[in-house]
């Protein structure tokens, strides 16, 4: 058969017409019932036969160099199945590979799942065991002795940046700088991002406006542990299954593959039912202990982090330190825009900088913008993403400033971003331009906002802050298989990490194929069942997930209207698809009654066979998602608390495919932010150890802490989906920490610029009013 | 391996026999909301668990003719349930309710609270204020110690080899008494308190304070009955004048530590602020008390 070929990106246009599934709430949620009754299975739910447990030895010490190990008392400990450490694991080569919205580095990777020449932070991995139980491993590991020469050790951002800061790698030496430094450093990469020229652009300013941000590391706070069961067997030259707690199963698989050198076809990873990721599960940590272990000792083995593991050794987000200047016309135009970001990126290179860089004023039309950031390694693990990875903070440098230019104007806060609103055709600092955006209708539609109209007291305050974030695209694999009944089971490849795939594919799928929402079933695929799907990241899931599900009932489509040519003995060009049925294209083609997806199912094997469609698509990046928060507070001038009475979220959806899933979105987004805002941070010691390393003393808020969030979907359709689709997921994180700032200003008159907003801290700022 | 071994006798005396066999590392399991989470984390590993749930004079709450008498074990939630007590004891009850979730609360005992002798504990001030006694059984037989020297630094408590804590009672109080407690928490719950101040008093007929008892929770390495924050009060209406000095006292008592969950400066602020806003609950509640015994 001869076919063109394949297309490097793949987009369909979006097409307005009439919905009968997609828009509306389906009454159930597939994967609810599982989830509220306890029935669904996560990672630490998979048990296999025989398998042993495994627990992890950590770095009680913040830098230090390793000496030595020794296991030979832990593997001769009765019930001691295998030990592994460094010499375990091959020394990989510096090679880049990508893993949801930041990159990672093998010679990296291995380093920081288990340490080789030094341990970067407190809880580094530097040795695991697997035994018959719990309780003996951790006896055993008891029994490893490990010899370190403690060195001295460096947490903050700026400090890490100092000439005479104390060294993590000797042999990086800042990248982007030419000429090539000639001493290394703990900057680690210097990126700059450029339009226009703002020396011109601030000499054009009325008004000028520049500030400092420090924002403290957040974990992001997934309640369910990082887990997984592996098996390794022997035979066909070794391979290997993985249960696993992950949003991108086969980028795992290869992770795996190449920290342990195997064939990336010999490992077999399967998703297991997520408790939670937001962009911390990209990355392996336990995975290839446990295979390699497995491969040791014979037997299967599980492993899992308790909290503690999880907060000192699993990826939080950068701490920051952030300047923005920003210069207005008395009129309101910004002449010129300007940033230095400075983001820890921790125990290696590899912060959310690159994105942080790109996206800093993106949702404004400027002409002038110079952006300079910095990637600084220092003794905390690792960085991951987390939830639009590096914007929060950047946005609360900016829109606090926003704020202040229009209080310095004399304008409101909404008409100056209107005033400055980028749209369809604005050139971005980050190189293209902007398609068809919904940030204008978002920012009217906060303008009209009844929040707006309340009241506030003594002592209360509002605030008002927006929010960009992409969508990426990136390959995505799926399979839809027709049942000979009519039914369909839509197999996809992306991670369901919020819980809402699984219903959006149903009911995209139930569209297209004009089914009932309730003859479609939606399967998670392991690495052998579909090709190669990238990490669930960058909000890419209903969007580049969805792409792939419209596109498999397409393909499957043609396969029916084949099938209906057949069956009426004419040419296949003489049929068309109408409405969920094969109908004949014209008058002339002859009398035939259309056939439903039920009809053609049950005579497919008579007329050419099996009903199926698959996509591989490498899915174009889905369209930009705009928000705008609107929140009030009201601040304890004796005590430095705030308290958050009222929260409303204007958001561009595209189109809202699950309406309330949607808003459910916004709320999980915007809880994350308050709690960032006002609580969240790492504390360390003086020996960089993490003292609040549990959920106690990581403070993310409970219920109570929050209001109920009232929500307008704004729907200003993506031009390059089928149902014009925009990411959501991120958005919402991304303004809480401005908007919460700029309403403890309203109420109390304070600026806060230093994160988080803890009572002590704005108690602090009040009594130097 | 040493593997847990669990009892839980079913009176005072078998419960202090089986504690006080020294050879092997027992531990009292009441609610378990501390102890159960010190055995996960791997901070105790203890050899033996003494239920001691399953005593009935643990697990009581009375009225006698010399007050209330609760049980050591009662949970947080039985307390609640129990009208009589909550409308006596309203400041007692400000901090059981404040003690950890719903859940947490179907478990944790006042007794285990006390016990488990953390400085922030949110039952304890409002039982030092109420002047509770607990009845502390051992070996040599039983005697009475004021809840506030029970504890005496962070995860120590004053409790000789082999003593176990039977119950509390609450002394009766004179009409016009009222008590209330406050904490500070980032959090609205689930939360440890950063400062926690109690107070009990009682107003005489003419309005005048005649008893006050004032109780500072997490600014010490234990909670801190503090005598001069109630003498500040006793004689005086409980006014400006009268409530600065307590605000003063109160303040002049702490002497907290910086760490992760608060500063000690805004420890000490704090405490004052909290002070202040305690005496006015307790006063109010006072003020309608007068069919209290």
């Amino acid at each position: 058969m001869a076919t063109g070929p394949s297309p490097w990106v793949t987009s369909f246009d979006y097409e307005e017409k009439d919905l009968k599934v997609i828009g509306k709430n389906p009454a159930d949620r597939s994967d609810a019932l599982e989830k509220v009754t306890g029935r669904a299975r996560f990672a630490a739910d998979y048990n296999l036969p025989g398998q042993l447990v495994g627990c992890v030895l950590r770095s009680p010490h913040a830098h230090a160099r390793v000496l030595s190990i020794d296991t030979s008392a832990a593997e001769s400990l009765p019930g001691v199945k295998a030990v592994v450490t460094r010499d375990d694991f091959p020394d990989l080569q510096s090679e880049v590979a990508a893993a949801g919205e930041l990159m990672v580095n093998y010679r990296d990777v291995t380093r920081n799942i288990m340490a080789r020449e030094k341990v970067f932070y407190d809880g580094h991995a530097v040795a695991a065991v697997a035994a018959t139980d719990r309780r003996t491993a951790k006896q055993a590991l008891k029994l490893i002795r490990v010899d370190y020469d403690v060195l001295p050790h460096v947490i903050d951002v700026v400090e890490a940046m100092q000439p005479d800061a104390p060294l993590l790698h000797e042999n990086q030496f800042t990248a982007g700088i030419t000429p090539k430094p000639d001493r290394p450093s703990n900057i680690a990469t210097q990126m700059t991002s450029k339009l226009g020229d703002v020396v011109t652009g601030f000499k054009q300013a009325d008004l000028v406006i520049e500030r400092e941000f420090n924002t403290k590391p957040i974990h992001q706070g997934y309640i369910e542990p990082h887990a997984c069961v592996a098996n390794y067997t022997s035979g066909g030259g070794g391979s290997a299954e993985v249960w696993a707690s992950t949003q991108g199963h086969f980028v795992f698989q290869a992770q795996i593959a190449k920290v342990l050198q195997m064939d990336i076809s010999k490992v077999r990873v399967n998703p297991a039912e997520l408790g939670g990721g937001f962009g911390g599960k990209n990355t392996v940590y336990l995975e290839p202990l446990a295979v390699l272990l497995s491969k040791k000792s014979g037997a299967p083995v599980k492993m899992k982090m308790d909290r503690n593991e999880v907060l000192r050794a699993t990826g939080p987000t950068s701490g920051t330190n952030t300047k923005v200047k920003i210069g207005v016309t008395k009129d309101g135009k910004i002449t010129a825009a300007q940033a230095e970001l400075n983001y820890q990126s921790g125990a290696f290179p590899g912060s959310a900088l690159a994105l942080a860089t790109m996206t800093v004023f993106t949702r404004y039309d400027l002409k002038n913008v110079l952006v300079v950031g910095h990637d600084v390694t220092c003794n905390r693990p690792k960085v991951a993403a987390y939830r639009a990875p590096g914007a929060p903070m950047i946005a609360f440098a900016v829109e606090s400033v926003m704020d202040e230019l229009a209080e310095g104007l004399g304008m409101d806060p909404i008409d100056l971003r209107l005033l400055n609103a980028a749209s369809e055709g604005t050139k971005t600092h980050m190189g293209g331009t902007l398609d068809r955006i919904g940030y204008v209708e978002t920012l009217e539609a906060a303008k009209a906002h009844e929040h707006l109209k309340t009241p506030l007291g003594p002592n209360q305050g509002r605030g008002i802050a927006t929010g960009y974030w992409f969508t990426l695209g990136n390959e995505t694999s799926g399979t839809l298989n027709i049942s000979t009944d009519g039914t369909a089971a839509f197999i996809y490849g992306t991670v369901d990490v919020a819980g809402g795939s699984r219903t959006v594919f149903a009911q995209m799928i139930a569209e297209e194929l004009g089914i009932a929402l309730d003859k479609v079933r939606v399967i998670q695929s392991d690495t052998s069942s579909l090709g190669f799907n990238f990490t669930t990241a960058g909000s890419r899931g209903t969007a580049a997930g969805g792409t792939v599900a419209v596109k498999t009932c397409r393909d499957a489509i043609v396969r029916m209207c084949e099938i209906a040519a057949r069956i009426w003995d004419v040419d296949v060009e003489q049929v068309s698809w109408k409405d969920g049925h094969a109908v004949p294209a014209g008058a002339n083609v002859g009398e035939f009654e259309p056939l439903s997806v039920a009809d053609l199912a049950k005579q497919a094997s008579w007329y050419g066979g099996t009903i199926a469609g698959h996509a591989e698509l490498n899915v174009a990046g889905g369209g930009p998602g705009f928000g705008a928060h609107l929140v009030d507070v009201e601040v304890d001038r004796e005590t430095g608390a705030v308290k958050v009475l009222r929260y409303s979220i204007i958001q561009d959806a595209g189109k809202a495919v699950f309406p309330d899933y949607v808003k459910a979105q916004f709320h999980g987004g915007a809880v994350q932010g308050i709690g960032m805002a006002l609580n969240e941070e790492y504390i360390y010691n003086d020996k960089g150890i993490m003292e609040n390393a549990g959920f106690l003393d990581y403070r993310i808020p409970v219920a109570s802490d929050v209001p109920f969030i009232d929500t307008t979907i704004v729907e200003v359709p993506s031009p390059n989906h089928p149902y014009g689709v925009r990411g959501i997921g991120e958005v919402p994180i991304i303004p809480p920490l401005a908007a919460i700032s700029n309403a403890i200003y309203d109420a109390v008159g304070v600026r806060m610029r230093d994160h988080p907003m803890s009572p002590p801290k704005v108690l602090k700022a009040l009594s130097g009013t | 391996m040493n593997n847990t071994q669990y009892k839980a006798p079913a009176s005072v005396e078998k419960a202090i026999e089986l504690f006080s066999g020294a050879e092997i590392g027992g531990k009292l399991l009441a609610g378990g909301t501390d102890l159960l989470v010190q055995m996960h984390s791997d901070m105790i590993a203890p050899a033996l668990l003494i239920d001691l749930k399953k005593i009935p004079q643990l697990r009581a709450i009375e009225k006698e003719a010399d007050g209330y008498r609760i049980g050591a074990a009662v949970s947080g939630v039985e307390l609640m349930n129990h009208t009589g007590f909550c409308t006596t004891w309203p400041g007692v009850m400000d901090g059981v309710k404040l003690i950890g979730s719903l859940q947490v609360k179907g478990r944790a005992s006042v007794g285990g609270n006390i016990c488990n002798a953390s400085p922030a504990a949110d039952s304890v001030p409002p039982m030092i204020a109420a002047g509770a006694l607990a009845t502390v059984v051992g070996p040599d037989g039983a005697r009475i110690v004021p809840v506030e020297d029970i504890g005496v630094a962070p995860g120590r408590n004053s409790l000789q080899q082999g003593e176990i804590v039977v119950s509390f009672l609450l002394p009766n109080q004179l009409a016009g008494s009222g008590g209330a407690y406050q904490r500070f928490t980032p959090r609205t719950e689930m939360d440890i308190a950063v400062v926690g101040v109690a107070v009990n008093l009682t107003l005489d007929k003419a309005g005048i304070c005649s008893h006050a008892r004032v109780a500072v929770g997490a600014v010490a390495e234990k909670v801190l009955l503090v005598k001069q924050a109630g003498d500040a009060l006793i004689g005086t209406r409980v006014q400006d004048d009268a409530t600065d000095n307590l605000v003063t006292a109160v303040r002049a008592a702490c002497r907290p530590i910086d760490d992760k969950r608060g500063t000690r400066e805004f420890r000490v602020q704090v405490a004052g602020v909290l002070a202040r806003r305690v005496v006015a609950t307790a006063l109010e509640r006072a003020k309608g008390s007068g069919q209290n015994p």
